[in-house]
C-alpha cells in the first residue's frame, strides 16, 4: 500500500498504468504476443484434447510400433530387398526410396529439357521458337496428373507386349506395355556386400564409387594446378588428355578386374528375364513430371536469359567473344542468379508432385506409408504424420542445398 | 584546295536499285528464320519433321471423327478398323463430365451461379465498372451456394447477418479500445456463426418465409462444377488470408512471426494430398467427437491453407522489392500501420506480384484435380468412371483431351488476364 503510493506520488510520468498495454505502442505489442500465445496455446490444448479423446473413444493408442509388423503386401519397383513377409517400416523405406529416385530423375531431366525449351523459345528460328511456345503454354496449362495419366495410358496401351519381341534374343532396350527393360551391370567377380543391417550394397559397386570419386578429385587437383600455373606464368598447360587419362583409365581397369559386363533383357516365358524393369509407373511419373516441370523451367530460363541487360551480351562481343562465349561466361552466370531460386521451388514441386504416384500405381511413400500401410493398420493419425515429416524433412534438404548452391552465384556485393 | 582537281561530283542522288532476291522478301526471311546456320537449318527440318509425323499420327485419328454413337463399340463398327477418334463419348456423357451427379432437372441453377460469377467478379476484375455492383460480388458467395446446394436462403442470410452483427458490436466495442474492441467482435461473430445463425435460419423459414430450393448433396456434385467451386472458393479466400500471413512474417513481433513462418514452411514442404488426406481421414481425430461436417467444404478449407501460404510466399516478394523509402515515405506521413499498408505498400506489392500471383492461383485451380485421391468426382475421377462403364471401356483420349482442352482455357484466360492487368498498371515511364 505504502509502496503504491509513493511510486505514484514520485513520477506520474514514468508509471506505468494499465491502459498502456492497450494505447501505448512500447507495451501493445507485448499484449498482442502474449494474446496471440495464450490462444495459440488453447488451440493446440483443444486439438489434443480432442485427438486424445477421439482415440479413446475408437480404442486406439498412439504408437509407431505398427512400423515393426509384418506388411502383407507387394510392392512393384524395389530399390532394394523386400518381400510381403518384411515390415511396414520396411515397406515405407522402399517407398521413400522409390519417391527418392523418382524426384531425383525427374528434376535432372525436367532441367534438361526446361534449359533446352527455354533457349529455343529465344532462339531466332521462327518454326522452333513457335514450337517451343506451344510445348510451354500447353504443359502450363493443364494440371500434372492429367499429364501423367496420359503419359501412363500411352506407356499401357500402345507399347507392344512382351510376346512382339518373340524371336528378338537379347535385347539393349526393350519398350514393352509392361516397362521399359534396359540392361544391368553385372560383375562376374563378386566381392560380397556390405552388411549395414537396412541395406547391402554390393562391396563392388561402393569401390567402383569411390575410385570414381577419387578420379574426379585428381582431375580437380589437375585443373587448380593448371590455373596456378597459369597465374603464375601467364601460359595455362594443356590438362585435357591428362584429365581424360585420370578420369577413364582407373575406372576401366577396376571394370576389367571385376569382370564387368552387362546383362541385356531377353524374352523367357510371357516376359523379359534379366535387364532393369523400369515399370510403366516409373516411365509414366518419370516423363509425366519430367514434361511439365519442364514446361515451367524453360519460362524461368527464358526470364532468367531475358533479365540479362542487352548490353551485357554486346560488352561481350566488343570484347571479341563468340557467341558462345558470350552465353557461357557473361550471359548464363548473371541469369543463373535470376534462376535459381524459382528453380529451386520448381523442385520442390516435383518432390512433391511424386506424391501423385497412385494415380499410375507407382509405389512411392505416399502410396506404402501413407496408403496401404494405413488401410491395413488403421494408423492414419501416425501414418500421415509420420508421411509429412518426411516430405517436410525432404523439402528442407532440398531448399537448404539450392541456397547453399544459391549463395555460391550469389553477386559478391561489397 | 584539293577540291579543285577533283574532276567530277555526282550532284543528283541515284535512284534506289531493289535488293538482290536473296536479300529480300520470303527467301531473306527464310534465310534469316529457318535456316540461319547449321544450327538452325538441323532445328527447322527436325521441327518440320516432328510436326509431319505427328500430323500423319493424329491427322487420320482426328479426321474420321465419329460424333454420334452409343458406345465405343458402336464407334469402331462406324470406323470398320480405321484409326478415329470417337467423339461421341463426350457427347453422351458431357455432362457429367461438367455436373458429376448433380440432378439433370437442377442444372439450370450451377449454369446460373456461373454466369452470374463474371457478373460479380466484372467489378473487381475491371475498374470502369460502376462501384455499386461491388454490393452484388459481396453477396455472391451466399446466392451461390443457394443456388448450387439448395435449401434455404435463410441460412446464407443468417450468415451475412453475422457480419452486421460484427459491425454493430465492433461500433459499441471500439471505445473500449482496440484490442478488446477486436477480440469482442471477433468472438461475437463466431459465437453467432457457432451457435445462433443455423436456429435463426431455421426459425426463419419455418415460420416466415421458406424460400427454398431442392437441396442437393455435396455426393451429387462433380466434375468441373466441383473443381470451379473449390478454385474460386480457395482463390478468393487465400489472397486475402495470404496477405495477412504475409504481413505476419514480415511483424516486428517475434511471436508472430515464428508462428507465421513455421506455418509457411510446413505447408509449403507438404504436398498437397496430404493435407487433404488429413482433411479426410485426421480432421475427425482432431475434432470434438461426434462433429462431422462435409468434405467439400473441409477439402476447400485444406486448399485454401495450402493456397495461402504459397500467396502469403508470392506477397511476401512484392513486398520485398518495394524499396525502403516506401515505407519511411509512409511513415513519414503520419499514417499508422494499417493505414500505410492499404495505402502505400500493399497496391505496389500486389502490383509487383501480380504475374506470379496468378500463376500460383493457375496452380491451385490445376491441384483441384487432386481431390480425386479423397474420392471426390473430380473431371479425371468421372473420366474413370466413365471408362469404367460397360459403354466406354477402353476409350482414353477423347475423355483426356476434352478434359485438358477445358482446363487449358480456364487457365490460358487467367494468364491472359494476369498480361491485361500488368500492362494497365504499368506507371513507369520506360
Amino acid at each position: 500500500m505504502s509502496t503504491l503510493t509513493i511510486s505514484g506520488g514520485n513520477a506520474r510520468a514514468n508509471s506505468f498504468a494499465l491502459s498502456m498495454l492497450l494505447h501505448d505502442t512500447r507495451y501493445r505489442s507485448y499484449t498482442i504476443q502474449i494474446i496471440a500465445l495464450m490462444g495459440l496455446m488453447l488451440v493446440a490444448a483443444w486439438l489434443v484434447d480432442n485427438t486424445v479423446r477421439n482415440l479413446a473413444t475408437l480404442g486406439k493408442d498412439f504408437s509407431f510400433a505398427y512400423l515393426w509388423t509384418p506388411a502383407g503386401y507387394d510392392i512393384n519397383q524395389r530399390p532394394i530387398d523386400y518381400d510381403s513377409q518384411m515390415s511396414h517400416g520396411r515397406a515405407a523405406l522402399v517407398g521413400f526410396l522409390n519417391t527418392l529416385v523418382l524426384a531425383i530423375l525427374s528434376c535432372v531431366t525436367a532441367t534438361i529439357i526446361g534449359v533446352l525449351a527455354g533457349v529455343l523459345r529465344l532462339s531466332n528460328n521462327w518454326i522452333v521458337a513457335r514450337l517451343m511456345t506451344v510445348y510451354i503454354e500447353t504443359f502450363r496449362n493443364i494440371p500434372a496428373l492429367l499429364c501423367i495419366l496420359v503419359i501412363g495410358a500411352v506407356m499401357a496401351q500402345s507399347m507392344p507386349a512382351p510376346s512382339s519381341y518373340r524371336d528378338a534374343g537379347a535385347l539393349a532396350l526393350v519398350a514393352t506395355n509392361r516397362g521399359i527393360y534396359i540392361p544391368e551391370p553385372l560383375f562376374s567377380q563378386d566381392w560380397g556386400s556390405l552388411n549395414l543391417g537396412v541395406v547391402q550394397p554390393s562391396l563392388n559397386a561402393i569401390a567402383l564409387l569411390l575410385l570414381l570419386v577419387l578420379c574426379f578429385l585428381a582431375h580437380r587437383a589437375l585443373v587448380r594446378h593448371a590455373g596456378r600455373v597459369q597465374r603464375l606464368t601467364g601460359i595455362r598447360p594443356k590438362t585435357w588428355w591428362k584429365s581424360l587419362l585420370v578420369l577413364t583409365v582407373p575406372p576401366a581397369l577396376l571394370l576389367a578386374a571385376m569382370g564387368f559386363h552387362l546383362g541385356y533383357p531377353q524374352l523367357r516365358g510371357f516376359n523379359f528375364q534379366g535387364g532393369i524393369q523400369l515399370g510403366n509407373a516409373l516411365i509414366a511419373m518419370w516423363i509425366g513430371l519430367s514434361v511439365y516441370t519442364g514446361a515451367f523451367i524453360a519460362e524461368i530460363v527464358r526470364s532468367g536469359i531475358q533479365s540479362i541487360a542487352k548490353g551485357q551480351a554486346e560488352a561481350a562481343n566488343a570484347l571479341g567473344l563468340r557467341p558462345g562465349r558470350t552465353m557461357r561466361l557473361v550471359v548464363l552466370p548473371q541469369a543463373l542468379r535470376v534462376i535459381i531460386p524459382p528453380l529451386t521451388s520448381q523442385y520442390l514441386d516435383i518432390t512433391k508432385h511424386t506424391s501423385l504416384g497412385l494415380a499410375v500405381g507407382y509405389m512411392d511413400l505416399r502410396s506404402t506409408l501413407g496408403g496401404i500401410s494405413i488401410n491395413q493398420t488403421g494408423r492414419e493419425l501416425e501414418g500421415i504424420l509420420l508421411m509429412m515429416l518426411i516430405y517436410l524433412a525432404m523439402s528442407l534438404l532440398i531448399s537448404g542445398l539450392m541456397s547453399l548452391y544459391n549463395n555460391r552465384v550469389k553477386l559478391q556485393v561489397r | 584546295m584539293a577540291s579543285h582537281e577533283i574532276s567530277w561530283v555526282r550532284q543528283q542522288m541515284l535512284a534506289q536499285s531493289a535488293p538482290p532476291v536473296r536479300q529480300s522478301g520470303v527467301l531473306r526471311w527464310v534465310r534469316e528464320n529457318l535456316f540461319n546456320g547449321w544450327l538452325s537449318a538441323g532445328l527447322t527440318v527436325a521441327s518440320v519433321l516432328a510436326i509431319a509425323a505427328l500430323l500423319m499420327a493424329v491427322g487420320p485419328w482426328l479426321a474420321n471423327s465419329v460424333w454420334q454413337a452409343g458406345s465405343l463399340n458402336e464407334c469402331r463398327q462406324i470406323l470398320g478398323g480405321e484409326p478415329g477418334a470417337c467423339w461421341a463419348v463426350i457427347r453422351d456423357r458431357w455432362p457429367q463430365l461438367i455436373f458429376g451427379f448433380y440432378p439433370a432437372e437442377h442444372y439450370a441453377r450451377p449454369v446460373l451461379a456461373f454466369v452470374l460469377l463474371f457478373v460479380a467478379l466484372a467489378p473487381l476484375l475491371f475498374s470502369r465498372l460502376p462501384r455499386k455492383l461491388l454490393w452484388f460480388s459481396v453477396a455472391y458467395p451466399g446466392l451461390t451456394f443457394w443456388l448450387v446446394w439448395g435449401g434455404s436462403l435463410w441460412l446464407p442470410l443468417m450468415a451475412y447477418a453475422g457480419f452486421a452483427i460484427g459491425a454493430m458490436l465492433w461500433r459499441l466495442a471500439a471505445r473500449l479500445g482496440v484490442v478488446l474492441g477486436t477480440v469482442l467482435t471477433v468472438g461475437g461473430t463466431v459465437l453467432w456463426w457457432l451457435y445462433a445463425a443455423g436456429e435463426a435460419a431455421g426459425w426463419l423459414a419455418e415460420h416466415l418465409l421458406a424460400l427454398a430450393l431442392v437441396s442437393v448433396s455435396s455426393r451429387e456434385l462433380g466434375g468441373f462444377l466441383l473443381s470451379i467451386i473449390i478454385g474460386v472458393t480457395g482463390i478468393a479466400l487465400s489472397l486475402p488470408l495470404g496477405i495477412l500471413l504475409a504481413l505476419g512474417r514480415q511483424s516486428t513481433m517475434p511471436l508472430i512471426k515464428t508462428v507465421s513462418v513455421v506455418f509457411i514452411e510446413f505447408v509449403r514442404g507438404v504436398p498437397l494430398i496430404t493435407l487433404l488426406f488429413t482433411a479426410s481421414l485426421l480432421l475427425n481425430y482432431f475434432l470434438p467427437p461426434g462433429t462431422s461436417f462435409d468434405l467439400i467444404l473441409r477439402v476447400i478449407i485444406m486448399v485454401t491453407v495450402f493456397a495461402t501460404a504459397y500467396i502469403a510466399e508470392v506477397i511476401r516478394g512484392g513486398l520485398a522489392a518495394l524499396p525502403r523509402g516506401q515505407y519511411e515515405a509512409a511513415q513519414g506521413l503520419g499514417l499508422n500501420y494499417w493505414n500505410a499498408q492499404r495505402l502505400v505498400i500493399m497496391p505496389q506489392a500486389l502490383k509487383i506480384s501480380i504475374p506470379v500471383l496468378v500463376s500460383t492461383f493457375i496452380g491451385l485451380f490445376k491441384d483441384t484435380t487432386l481431390v480425386v485421391f479423397i474420392g471426390l468426382l473430380d473431371p479425371i475421377a468421372l473420366s474413370t468412371a466413365i471408362r469404367a462403364s460397360t459403354d466406354w471401356q477402353g476409350i482414353y483420349w477423347e475423355l483426356f483431351i476434352f478434359i485438358g482442352a477445358v482446363f487449358f482455357l480456364f487457365c490460358f484466360a487467367m494468364s491472359r488476364y494476369s498480361m491485361y492487368l500488368e500492362r494497365r498498371l504499368k506507371t513507369d515511364h520506360r
